[in-house]
C-alpha cells in the first residue's frame, strides 16, 4: 500500500478565549504583571454553554478545538468531514492548509495542497477579470504558465468570455462567484481542501461545481471536504469522518457515517413545545402546542389524511396571521409545506389565544420519520419560528393497492399514477 | 513512523505541520516558489492605486513636487534654513525622494496582518510576499520621481547658472544602492509594525503619528549640518539620517556623513530587517487565532 497522502497524528489545537478579540497593550501589561505577581488572571467570560466539559483546556479560559485527532487519507480518496458547528471541522482544515498552526501533534501532507476555504478570496475589484484570474490563481499557488494554459478553460467554465477585460467590480455577484470557483476548481493540486463553498450560488451553479469536484476526484486527486449538505457529501465522498467536540467520533464508509451522524444529531426526545426557548421571531405570537394525528384515527400511514392542531397565544387578538409548516426528512430535505396563506381559509382575525387545525389530503410520503418546522408570520414580520418542533412516523400502507411501495431511501414522495401501452397490443396476441 | 524515516523519504512536496517550530525557520525556498505571486501583487499595488484617478501615475510625481513646494515656501522662506547653498526646491525634492519612499512603505505596510486579515484567514501563501510586494511596487514611483528630479535639476543648471556649490558627481550611480538600503530599512520597520499591530490594535491608530515624529527626527526639513555638534550622535542613531544625508550627497554633492554614521545606519537596518523577518514569521503562524 502507498504511503498515506495525508497523515494526521495526535493533532490538537488549544484556543485561549482571552486572546480572542481585541488585545491591547494594557491587557498585555496586565498579564505580564499578573505573571510577575504569580497570580492567575481569570477573565469574567463563561465557557459553560458553548463548549462541552470534555473540551475544557488546561487554563481557565481555554478550550480544545481539536483534541488528539488521528487519521490518514490514501491518495485518490475523497473524504467528507461532518459534524455540528463548533466540532472542529474548520479548525482542522485551517491547520492542514497552514493558516494556523496546531498546539500539539503533527500532520504530514505528501503533495501540493490547495485549499478553498472561501470562494473569491483575494479578488481585487479594480482589476479586470483577466488580471484577477492571474492574481487569484497565484494566491492559490498556481504558476503563471499554469494559469495561462488553463486560462480559456477557466473563462469558459465561468461563462464570462464577454466581460474578461472589465473590472470585476462591475460583475454581478453571480459572475464573480462563477469566476472565483472556476479559478479554484482548475487548480491541479494533489490535495484539495474544501470548506462549505458550495453553500453559495444558485442550484444550477452548485450542480456544476459538484460535477467539477467529482471530476477532480476521478482524476486521482485527494479531496477533503467539509459540508453540512449530506446529499453532496454522499454524492462526492467514499469515506467520512464525524468530528464531535474536537475529537473523531466515528470514521468509515460514507453511507454508514452519514447515517450515524443524522441519527445522532436529531433530538433524542421532543421537548414539549411550550418549553422550547430556542425560538426566533419577535415573539408577538407564540406556538403553544402541536398535535399530529390521523384524521380518521389510528397510526399515520402513507395515504392517510392527517390533522394538525396548533395552539397559539398572543397578547392581543391576532390579525393576518400566516401559519407555515415545513415537513422535511432527516437530511433536512423539505418534502412539502402546509401554508395557510397559500390555501386561505383562516379568518382575518383570530382570538388572542386559541388553536387552528390543518387537514391534509392523503399523505403522499414514503414510510419513515418526518420532522416539522413551525413558522408564524404576521404581515411581513416573523412572529415565531420553532425548528424540529415535532416529528411523526409514517408507516407503510398499501398505497397503490398492489402491496408495493417505494422505500424512503429511494424517494421521499409517492404519487398515484397509471400506466398503459401506447401501441397496438392486439397485434401480438395470436 | 518516526521523524527520521519521514525526512528520508521526501516526496517532492512534503509538508510537515508541527507546533512551536523554531523562530529561525524561514522557508526561503517556498518564498521563491511564490515569485509569480510577488510579481502580480506588485502589479496590483501599482495598478490599483491610481487606476481611477484623473491624473493617474502623474500623482506619483505631483505629490512630492507639491510637498516640496510647500516646504520651500514655509520652511525655507519663513523659517530660513541654511542649505549649504543648495536651491531650496532641490534640497526638499531630494529629501522627498528618500523620505516619500519610506513613508509610502510604512503607510501601506505598517499593518499588513490587520489589513489582510480576511485574505490571510482563508488562504495560505508565504506572508512575506505581501510586505515585499509593497516595498517593490513603491520603487516604481521612485523611478518616476527620480526622473522628475533630474529634469528640474537640469532646468536649474541651465536657467540659473549661479547655483553655487551643486554639481553632479559619479556618486549619482550609488542611488540604486541607497534605495536598496531604504527598502531594507522600511521592510524591517514594516515587518515589526505589522507584527505589533497584529497583537496590539491600538498601535494602528498612532501609526501616522509615529511616521510623522520620525520625520521630524530625521534630516528631512533641515540638513544634519544645522544640528548642533553635541547632538549629532543622537541623530545618527536614526538609520534614516545617514540614508537622507547620503541621498543629498549623491544627488547634490553636499551632505554630512561620517564612517560611523554610515556603519550605524547599515547595522541598524540589518538588525531591524533580520529581527523583523523572524518576528513576522512568528506572528504569521498563529496570528489568525487572535482575529
Amino acid at each position: 500500500m502507498d504511503k498515506p497522502i495525508i497523515e494526521v497524528q495526535g493533532l490538537s489545537k488549544l484556543y485561549t478565549l482571552g486572546s480572542i478579540g481585541a488585545t491591547s497593550l494594557r491587557e498585555s501589561a496586565e498579564r505580564i504583571w499578573a505573571k510577575v505577581r504569580r497570580r492567575q488572571r481569570v477573565n469574567g467570560k463563561h465557557l459553560t454553554a458553548r463548549f462541552a466539559p470534555e473540551q475544557t483546556g488546561p487554563l481557565p479560559n481555554s478550550f480544545w478545538a481539536l483534541r488528539e485527532i488521528d487519521f490518514s487519507v490514501q491518495p485518490g480518496e475523497v473524504v467528507g468531514l461532518i459534524g455540528q458547528n463548533g466540532a472542529g471541522k474548520s479548525t482542522l482544515l485551517k491547520i492542514l492548509s497552514r493558516i494556523t498552526e496546531p498546539t500539539k501533534g503533527r500532520a504530514i501532507l505528501r503533495g501540493r495542497v490547495a485549499s478553498l476555504l472561501e470562494v473569491g478570496t483575494g479578488f481585487h475589484p479594480e482589476l479586470t477579470g483577466r488580471d484577477n484570474i492571474y492574481l487569484n490563481g497565484a494566491i492559490l499557488g498556481m504558476k503563471h504558465a499554469e494559469i495561462t494554459r488553463k486560462f480559456d478553460e477557466i473563462v469558459a467554465f465561468a461563462e464570462v468570455e464577454d466581460f474578461i477585460d472589465t473590472p470585476v467590480k462591475r460583475y454581478s455577484s453571480g459572475m464573480t462567484l462563477r469566476l472565483a470557483f472556476a479559478v479554484a476548481a482548475h487548480l491541479e493540486p494533489e490535495i484539495l481542501l474544501v470548506d462549505e463553498v458550495l453553500a453559495v450560488g444558485d442550484a444550477t451553479f452548485q450542480k456544476k461545481c459538484l460535477g467539477k469536484m467529482g471530476d477532480v476526484a476521478r482524476h486521482g486527486r485527494t479531496v477533503l471536504v467539509v459540508s453540512h449538505n449530506m446529499a453532496s457529501i454522499l454524492a462526492l465522498c467514499q469515506r467520512g469522518i464525524i468530528l464531535k467536540y474536537g475529537t473523531i467520533h466515528r470514521a468509515g464508509p460514507i453511507q454508514e457515517v452519514v447515517h450515524s451522524y443524522l441519527e445522532s444529531s436529531k433530538p433524542e426526545e421532543m421537548v414539549a413545545l411550550n418549553e422550547r426557548h430556542d425560538r426566533e421571531g419577535d415573539g408577538s405570537i407564540r406556538f403553544e402546542s402541536i398535535a399530529i394525528e390521523n384524521a380518521v384515527g389510528g397510526t399515520i400511514r402513507t395515504g392517510s389524511r392527517c390533522k394538525v392542531t396548533l395552539g397559539y397565544k398572543s397578547m392581543k387578538p391576532v390579525r393576518h396571521a400566516r401559519f407555515l409548516l415545513t415537513i422535511y426528512d432527516m437530511s433536512h430535505i423539505s418534502m412539502f409545506q402546509l401554508d395557510s396563506e397559500a390555501t386561505g381559509g383562516l379568518p382575518d382575525e383570530l382570538p388572542a389565544e386559541g388553536s387552528v387545525v390543518c387537514e391534509t389530503e392523503p399523505l403522499s410520503v414514503t414510510p419513515g420519520r418526518c420532522y416539522m418546522n413551525l413558522e408564524l408570520i404576521r404581515g411581513h414580520q416573523l412572529a415565531d419560528r420553532v425548528t424540529y418542533a415535532a416529528y411523526f412516523d409514517v408507516e407503510e400502507d398499501d398505497f397503490f393497492g398492489t402491496g408495493k411501495l417505494p422505500k424512503r431511501e429511494w424517494t421521499l414522495t409517492v404519487m398515484k399514477h397509471r400506466w398503459r401501452a401506447a401501441c397496438d397490443t392486439a397485434a401480438i396476441s395470436p | 513512523m518516526k521523524a527520521e524515516e519521514m525526512s528520508l523519504g521526501l516526496a517532492p512536496h512534503e509538508t510537515i505541520i508541527e507546533p512551536n517550530q523554531s523562530w529561525l525557520r524561514v522557508n526561503w525556498a517556498q518564498l521563491w516558489e511564490y515569485r509569480d505571486l510577488l510579481a502580480l501583487l506588485v502589479h496590483r499595488e501599482f495598478a490599483s492605486k491610481y487606476k481611477q484617478t484623473v491624473l493617474g501615475p502623474v500623482w506619483f510625481i505631483l505629490q512630492p513636487l507639491l510637498t516640496s513646494l510647500v516646504y520651500t515656501v514655509f520652511m525655507g522662506h519663513v523659517v530660513k534654513l541654511s542649505t549649504n547653498g543648495i536651491p531650496l526646491v532641490l534640497f526638499f525634492l531630494g529629501n522627498q525622494l528618500a523620505w516619500n519612499y519610506l513613508q509610502q512603505n510604512l503607510s501601506t505596510g505598517g499593518a499588513i496582518f490587520t489589513n489582510n486579515a480576511a485574505l490571510f484567514g482563508k488562504v495560505y501563501f508565504p506572508r512575506l510576499v505581501v510586505p515585499l510586494s509593497i516595498v517593490f511596487s513603491n520603487l516604481f514611483a521612485c523611478v518616476l520621481q527620480l526622473i522628475t528630479f533630474f529634469i528640474i535639476y537640469a532646468g536649474y543648471v541651465l536657467i540659473v547658472p549661479a547655483t553655487g556649490g551643486i554639481h553632479v558627481t559619479p556618486m549619482v550611480l550609488c542611488i540604486p544602492l541607497l534605495y536598496l538600503d531604504a527598502a531594507a530599512l522600511s521592510l524591517g520597520v514594516c515587518l515589526w509594525l505589522s507584527s505589533l499591530t497584529a497583537k496590539y490594535r491600538d498601535l494602528s491608530q498612532v501609526l501616522q503619528l509615529i511616521v510623522q515624529l520620525w520625520m521630524f527626527a530625521s534630516p528631512v526639513l533641515y540638513p544634519l549640518a544645522d544640528v548642533p555638534l553635541k547632538w549629532r550622535w543622537v541623530m545618527e542613531l536614526n538609520p534614516m539620517t545617514a540614508i537622507l544625508e547620503s541621498f543629498r550627497y549623491c544627488l547634490l554633492g553636499v551632505g554630512t556623513l561620517t564612517p560611523e554614521s554610515v556603519t550605524v545606519s547599515i547595522a541598524a537596518t540589518l538588525l531591524l530587517l533580520l529581527t523583523g523577518i523572524l518576528v513576522f514569521q512568528r506572528t504569521e503562524r498563529t496570528f489568525i487565532d487572535t482575529v
